[in-house]
């Protein structure tokens, strides 16, 4: 669709709607979802905007929506997706629903109060029930006779004196309490009355709900005796302290057992009510169950609607916004309007018209499922300036591949590959699960990224010759090993095989690295050497990259002399440093075989800095080609060499002065032609006509915008524009409104507005300000060169460290699985050990390694490609749609 | 109906190990059958045996063979496992069909 090269054109505009037919059309924008409104209001308080009613209300039936939501849930009912997407309603609607809410809010808090004052009724009888029933078993164990009972009990405790003369006045009460409670009932008791109560405290079996929370709550049953009056009281007040209930407890069994038939009887019939209640309950809920996601949906969208609204400016019977959309689908957008139209009944038409301003437009990627994850990737980082260069499409390629180089192993790949197979393929249906998992979701947004890294990673490991650590041969290795004889082989342990003797020079291994090297006790030597040539070569060229993509940048926004005073200096200080390492590399690779003398590329490296260069060595009689690699080994090295670093030096003050000084003169010369300007007398009903922003409005209209201009407005504008000062890059809007005229006079506007804005006396501080600015970008960029080259080592360095992770793990468990049992018993052994090392390979190479990897790949991108032309300065394009509404599970997240 | 033993994403897991372990177990044997130069660290030779040997191919080429039969019972052992955990997936997933 869109072009990712760089952000959409975006356009800012008024809208002029009918206030009865703004309602309809903002809810069609809602659903097209690609128009931004601008708060024109933003100095009016929250409360005093005109749509405030209509949002109040909305957020008194969202507080009703999630009362009822909260009880759905809470009866273990799951709310329904609705499949069709049900619109906005009419304003009219909102009464109805308000009604329904309302009607159904009453119904479930009357019947949840029912609810609960049946339930503590339910809850006191069935404890009535067991402690009657404890009551009586604890009585029948003892005896009927209280007075006995007593006798027998405290005949332990001799605490009790004279207790006989008091028989008369002996009482008890029953009750029961929260089993947490019970200690400190006992000792409360106990403190209260110096023991001379006595308490018996049996737990009761079963467990109690809460009536308001639906807990389960265990309670225990206790007996107090105690003797006389002021002991009576006592109990009763800790009893009430602690909350606990006691119950009326007839003395004799025959009574006891007659209420105990009595409660049982009543506790049937509430039982019974309770069920019925309960069924009501359901049948409430599961009404509002079907409808509860499109009643939310449109009780939000109302609420986004009429908060939209509020942003509009009121002018007369019409509402005034202010909006912008990508210029590509201003089509769209009118159709939607129109049909808002037609909805609501309004006979005039909306108008779109076009408006010029200062301000940066926002910026817009159409992007599909699988550039989103890279360009999230570059939006983290920060969101491009309007119109610059948009690194995602590049960052699609080069970020799997750098993370390959540090990941190379094929085996890992490919476990990464399928698992990014499987999030891809399985991708609907994952979707669909909404799982809110913050892992998974980070997985499942990247899966893309996994799965070309996956596939990226296979390539490098076949590359490095790498799967598990071990390496295939495939295609046979080029060494050869026939003239090996088998004294040869029994005298050392190791055998030294020289290049010029035993590899078959004219062909190489004909994929990646010869597998010999595997077995070879030199491996890391070798690997070392030719995984940080390629980490340079890889990373000077993604630097290189970048600095021409800033060509189209300066391209874009008009900075033609950009291109001589910045490209074309960082292009050669860059490329005739590290460019010129890069081509030393190839030449050596290239010229040089083991036969001949090898240059050592670091040391003529440096001392190409050093201008040291050393003189040809002499031949000896033991030695008639004598080798030395620090001697130069093409010829003109020496002024070659002299000549690159005298050009990169030459490149520092061209990129220090240059766009200053050039900039200092235009200022200079457009002041100079401003005086000019100011001389002539203008009418001041034109000044519009002839202001930097203005300009446009004749040309840059498009056909098939109505240009009805509201010229008061339209001077309020343009006006505050200058009048802030808000410099903002005029030729960029220049740009998006493909306007044909004002190029090379567009620079010396942007002065003119300047200094109208800022007036004379700023100019020496904007200069100076100036120069440290372009200071800084030199030392910045100059420094940068090095360190960033310096920084793409770590290719090297992880892809060694992964390697060198594999081969451990292989070595230390695997192994050890191998070599262990003879055979047969060996079988389960490696079974088990087996499943340590994939446990152990997925734990830390694929996770840990995977996410390092992926981490200082991120950081490569960021800083060392993206610096070199990446500004990152924009702000997103966030459209007023309907779409988080369908997202959105409960109405939790509303909030 | 026999309850699963594993739950859901446990037999899942071990689903996935054993396919891995099939695949990769298998090709090793393999690849130790046809006496790999690359896995001859992975074979139990003990120097002295091999000195009792008298340093013949013979003694090298039965201890890669071990391995290599190792390698497969191992393989057999994680077909068994998937098996096992296939049924588990299985169950699991009637069990929530019916539930649900």
């Amino acid at each position: 669709m869109g072009s990712l090269f760089r952000s959409e054109e975006m356009q800012l505009c008024q809208l002029l709607l009918q206030t009865e037919a703004t309602y309809a059309c903002v809810s069609e924008l809602g659903e097209l979802g690609l128009v931004q409104f601008k708060d024109l209001n933003s100095s009016v308080n929250a409360f005093q905007r005109k749509f405030v009613n209509e949002v109040r209300r909305c957020e008194e039936m969202e507080r009703k929506l999630r009362y009822i939501e909260k009880e759905i849930l809470k009866e273990g009912l799951r709310i329904y997706d609705v499949t069709d997407n049900p619109k906005a309603p009419a304003p009219k609607e909102m009464n109805d629903l308000e009604l329904e809410f309302e009607k159904m809010d009453s119904e479930l808090r009357q019947v949840n109060t029912n609810n609960e004052a049946l339930k503590q009724n339910y809850l006191e009888l069935t404890e009535l029930k067991e402690v009657l029933g404890g009551a009586q078993s604890y009585f029948a164990m003892y005896g009927n006779n209280i007075q006995h009972l007593v006798e027998e009990e405290t005949s332990h405790e001799e605490a009790i004196i004279g207790m006989k003369s008091q028989q008369g006045n002996l009482g008890y009460y029953v009750g029961t309490l929260l089993r947490e409670k019970v200690p400190v009932f006992e000792r409360v008791l106990r403190f209260v009355t110096h023991g001379t109560v006595f308490v018996h405290v049996e737990e009761i079996s079963r467990t109690f709900q809460d009536p308001i929370t639906g807990d389960e709550m265990h309670k225990c049953m206790f007996v107090v005796f105690f003797q006389g009056e002021q002991l009576r009281n006592k109990v009763k007040k800790v009893n009430e302290g602690l909350r606990g209930t006691i119950y009326p407890v007839p003395d004799t069994p025959a009574e006891r057992n007659e209420m105990l038939v009595g409660v049982s009887t009543r506790l049937d019939d509430l039982e019974n009510v309770l069920a019925q209640s309960n069924d009501h309950r359901l049948r409430v809920l599961g009404n509002a169950q079907k409808e509860m996601r499109a009643w939310t949906i449109k009780v939000e969208k109302i609420k986004a609607i009429y908060h939209t609204m509020n942003m509009f400016k009121v002018h007369q019977s019409s509402l005034i916004a202010e909006c912008w959309f990508p210029v590509k689908a201003l089509d769209d957008i009118r159709r939607a309007l129109t049909v808002g139209e037609k909805q609501s009944g309004s006979s005039i038409p909306s108008v779109i018209q076009r408006m010029d301003t200062h301000e940066a437009p926002p910026t817009y990627y159409s992007c599909n499922k699988f550039v989103k994850g890279f360009q999230n990737i570059v939006d983290s980082y920060g969101v491009a300036t309007y119109g610059e260069v948009n690194p995602a499409p590049y960052t699609i390629i080069t970020f799997p591949f750098l993370f390959a180089v540090m990941f190379g192993d094929a085996g890992h790949g490919l476990i990464m590959f399928l698992f990014g197979l499987y999030l891809c393929v399985k991708e609907k249906e994952l979707a669909a699960k909404k799982i809110n998992n913050e892992i998974f979701t980070t997985f499942f947004g990247g899966r893309y990224i996994i799965l070309l890294m996956g596939l990226f990673s296979i390539y490098t490991g076949m590359i490095y010759n790498d799967v598990f650590s071990k390496s295939l041969n495939i295609f046979g290795t080029e060494w050869d090993l026939t003239g090996i004889t088998i004294p040869e082989l029994e005298a050392k342990e190791d055998i030294e095989l020289h290049p010029t003797m035993t590899h078959r020079n004219k062909t190489a291994y004909f994929f990646g690295v010869d597998p010999i090297w595997q077995s070879a006790t030199n491996k890391i030597q070798f690997m070392n050497s030719l995984k940080m040539k390629m980490a340079i070569i890889l990373g000077v060229s993604q630097m290189l990259f970048g600095i021409c993509l800033s060509v189209f940048n300066h391209l874009h926004f008009r900075h033609y002399f950009d291109i001589l005073v910045e490209f074309v200096p960082e292009l050669l200080f860059l490329g005739c440093l590290f460019g010129y390492l890069v081509a030393l590399v190839f030449y050596k690779w290239l010229m040089f075989d083991a036969e001949s003398c090898a240059p050592a590329l670091l040391i003529h490296y440096i001392n190409m800095f050093m201008f040291k260069y050393v003189g040809k060595p002499q031949p000896t009689k033991t030695d008639p080609h004598p080798c030395d690699p620090q001697y130069v080994f093409y010829s003109g090295q020496q002024t070659i060499q002299t000549l690159l670093f005298m050009l990169a030096i030459l490149c520092v003050p061209v990129l220090l002065l240059g766009k200053p000084i050039y900039v200092v003169l235009k200022k200079r010369m457009s002041s100079r032609r401003q005086f000019a300007h100011l001389s002539h007398p203008t009418d001041p009903l034109l000044s519009n006509e002839v202001g930097p922003a203005n300009g446009f409005n004749k040309k840059g209209l498009k056909e098939g915008l109505e240009s009805q201009v509201n010229p008061a407005y339209q001077h309020d504008e343009a006006d505050a524009g200058i009048g802030n000062g808000n410099r903002v890059d005029p030729p960029s809007t220049v740009m998006s409104l493909n306007s044909d005229e004002e190029t090379e006079d567009d620079m010396a506007k942007h002065g003119a507005s300047e200094a109208q804005s800022h007036g004379g006396g700023h100019d020496d501080l904007d200069t100076g300000e100036m120069f440290i600015h372009q200071a800084i970008h030199t030392i910045e960029f100059c420094l940068g060169c090095i360190s960033h080259t310096a920084s793409y080592l770590r290719l090297w360095a992880l892809s060694l460290a992964h390697a060198q992770l594999s081969e451990v793990l292989w070595s230390m468990v695997l192994r050890l699985g191998l070599t262990m049992g003879g055979r047969y018993v060996g079988g389960p052994i490696t079974f088990v050990i087996f499943f340590v090392w994939a446990n152990l390979t997925v734990g830390i190479l694929l996770l840990m390694e995977g996410l390092s990897a992926f981490l200082h790949t991120l950081r490569l991108h960021w800083v060392e490609f993206q610096s070199k032309f990446y500004k990152g300065e924009g702000y997103h394009f966030q459209p007023f749609s309907f779409d988080y509404i369908h997202e959105m599970q409960t109405l939790e997240e509303a909030t | 109906m026999a309850c699963p033993i594993l739950g859901p994403k446990c037999s899942a897991y071990y689903m996935i190990i054993s396919v891995w372990g099939v695949v990769m177990l298998v090709l090793m044997g393999i690849f130790f059958y046809i006496r790999t130069p690359s896995l001859f660290e992975d074979i139990s030779v003990d120097e002295e045996e091999w000195h009792k040997a008298k340093m013949t191919l013979d003694f090298v080429k039965s201890k890669y063979e071990d391995n290599a039969v190792n390698c497969w019972i191992a393989a057999g052992l994680y077909a068994i496992l998937f098996v096992f955990s296939f049924i588990q997936q299985r169950m699991n997933a009637r069990q929530t069909y019916e539930t649900s």
